[in-house]
């Protein structure tokens, strides 16, 4: 085996309690990065899909001419941000009624349901400001009684997601300071403890990279193990949590082998930061 | 081989080590290096093999320049040198045959031309039947030949040691010296700084004096330097 790689894996050997102590504090940290990936990933997913149920229903007068609501129709079409829109007749209300809330099916008499004009926005379109000038622009048919959207519920969940984006990013950058910190650590005590070794290296003639190399591969697999270990607990925790919620998703293979470089180039990173700092400072 | 030109050292603390320091030691010669505590022996060696840098004057080493040479050449530079200390400086969880291995390892040299240099260079120093103790089972003279070993085992064209039989008690000194003038006896340049008033002077060989970071006396000074030529006239 290549020497470098034999020297930076034997400090898990040398100094077992070190390493075990690196690869906890980088896993812990990759750890709550995880769950809180995890959680913006399935607040990611609840958006898009509410995203796609935004729409808007404008109820339509009784006694309305059928002629002056085809004519809104088209009109509606037009509007750029809109994707879709569809009449439901007060037929087709009851119908719908009927087959969601079947139980009830003897409540629904036929005129009792309006008839309501659906408005599905297009992608992009579906920000609170948007829907809420489409709705406007909807009232202002005089045969439309009502409007309906969800303008608190999706007003909030943009929110929360802007939210969730700020403070994903600010603990990320946190965790990942973290643990580089803490790896920078137990691979500069590493790095101490070999000292010696290093000056004598350093004598008989060793180049700078040389005696990086096994430091950089220690800090690298460190870094690997500890995404793997953070992986799993990630893992674990889904399952517990995943019997509650429904429909929670998991990170794809992309973004789990994405979390193990992440790991890796923590460890990587912190290591050449330490070593680099004994090389200078004993020059 | 190895030239100061008025060389001086300040170090971070400001207060000069060495100063307008002179001399050439030219291939195969044996010098001393002596003078009283403090006054600038290790510092003239830490010099010759660059862990440190002139604040001014020049350091020729090996037709390399103090002035021109890039941390990236000290490695190369390095490994033409063997460089032995007063307390050996062994890696006490290796063996005398691995110590001496480390310093080939590091220089990216392959397993299979390892092993017979080791044997050839323990063989030199007397000391193949202890290839495998570890230094703590080692008496401090044979430390000091697994450490010349170390030394010797890239082929180095100068040899420095400083205060090399300094840990030493009087026969192991001997020997140390001994060895040493042998490897000299081979071409090999050797500058060594000691204490060792008793051994300089029954030697007879080429000796620079310091005091207070100054060269007071060097007995070979202007001479071609051989060191047959040393020899005769000094002693
Ligand atoms: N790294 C250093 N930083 C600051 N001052 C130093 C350093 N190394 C040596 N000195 C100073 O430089 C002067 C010369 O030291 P040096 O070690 O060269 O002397 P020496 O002749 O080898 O002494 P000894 O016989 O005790 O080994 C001393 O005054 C010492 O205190
Ligand atoms: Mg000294």
């Amino acid at each position: 085996m290549n020497l470098a790689v034999r020297e930076g894996l034997l400090s898990f050997r040398r100094a077992p309690t070190l390493s075990a102590l690196s690869v906890t504090t980088i896993a812990f940290s990759l750890f709550a990065f995880g769950l809180f990936g995890l959680v913006a990933l399935n607040l990611r997913q609840a958006l898009d899909q509410v995203g796609d149920r935004v729409e808007i229903r404008g109820f339509i007068a009784e006694g309305t001419a059928p002629e002056a609501t085809s004519v809104a129709l088209e009109d509606i079409q037009q509007f750029p941000e809109v994707a879709g829109v569809t009449l439901v007749t007060q037929a087709q209300a009851l119908e719908r009624a009927r087959r969601e809330l079947g139980e009830f099916e003897d409540v629904f008499e036929p005129g009792l349901l309006p008839a309501s004009i659906e408005v599905r926005l297009r992608e992009g379109a579906r920000s609170p400001e948007a829907v809420k000038a489409v709705a406007t622009r909807l009232a202002a048919y005089d045969f439309i009684d009502d409007i309906r959207y969800g303008e608190e519920w999706v007003a909030k969940l943009y929110r929360l997601r802007t939210i969730a984006t700020a403070v994903g990013l600010a603990l990320g950058l946190t965790f990942a300071l973290v643990s580089m910190i803490i790896i920078g650590s137990t691979i500069r005590m590493a790095v101490l403890a070999r000292a010696k070794e290093i000056q004598i290296m350093r004598l008989v003639g060793a180049t700078d990279g040389f005696i990086r190399a096994p430091f950089l591969i220690e800090g690298f697999v460190k870094g690997v193990l500890g995404g793997l270990v953070a992986l799993a607990l990630t893992g674990a925790t889904f399952l517990a949590i995943g019997r509650f919620v429904i429909q929670a998703s998991f990170f794809g293979p992309l973004l789990a082998l994405t979390g193990l470089a992440a790991g890796g180039a923590l460890g990587v990173l912190a290591s050449a930061v330490a070593v680099g700092r004994h090389l200078r400072e004993v020059r | 081989m190895i030239r100061f030109t008025r060389v001086a050292k300040t170090y971070a603390s400001g207060v000069p080590a060495i100063e307008d320091v002179t001399f050439h030691l030219t291939r195969g010669e044996f010098a001393f290096l002596t003078g009283p505590s403090g006054a600038g022996k290790s510092t003239v060696l830490k010099l010759s093999y660059v862990e440190e840098r002139p604040s001014s004057g020049e350091v020729r080493l090996l037709g390399q320049s103090s002035v021109l040479l890039t941390p990236r050449k000290v490695p190369t530079l390095r490994r033409r040198l063997g460089i032995v200390f007063q307390d050996f400086r062994l890696l006490p969880d290796r063996t005398a045959a691995e110590n001496v291995a480390f310093a080939l390892e590091v220089t990216g040299a392959s397993a299979a031309t390892i092993a017979p240099k080791v044997l050839r260079v323990l063989d030199k120093v007397g000391l193949q039947a202890k290839a495998d103790a570890r230094p703590h089972e080692l008496s401090g003279g044979e430390q000091q030949r697994v450490a010349i070993a170390r030394a010797l085992v890239n082929d180095p064209l100068l040899i420095l040691a400083d205060e090399p039989t300094g840990n030493l008690d009087e026969r192991s000194t001997r020997g140390v010296f001994e060895l040493l003038q042998q490897i000299n006896a081979g071409g090999t340049t050797v500058l060594m700084a000691t204490h060792d008033m008793q051994l300089v002077r029954s030697s007879g060989l080429r000796t620079l004096e310091m005091q207070r970071g100054r060269l007071v006396f060097d007995s070979g000074a202007g001479r071609a330097g051989t060191p047959a030529a040393v020899t005769e006239d000094v002693g």
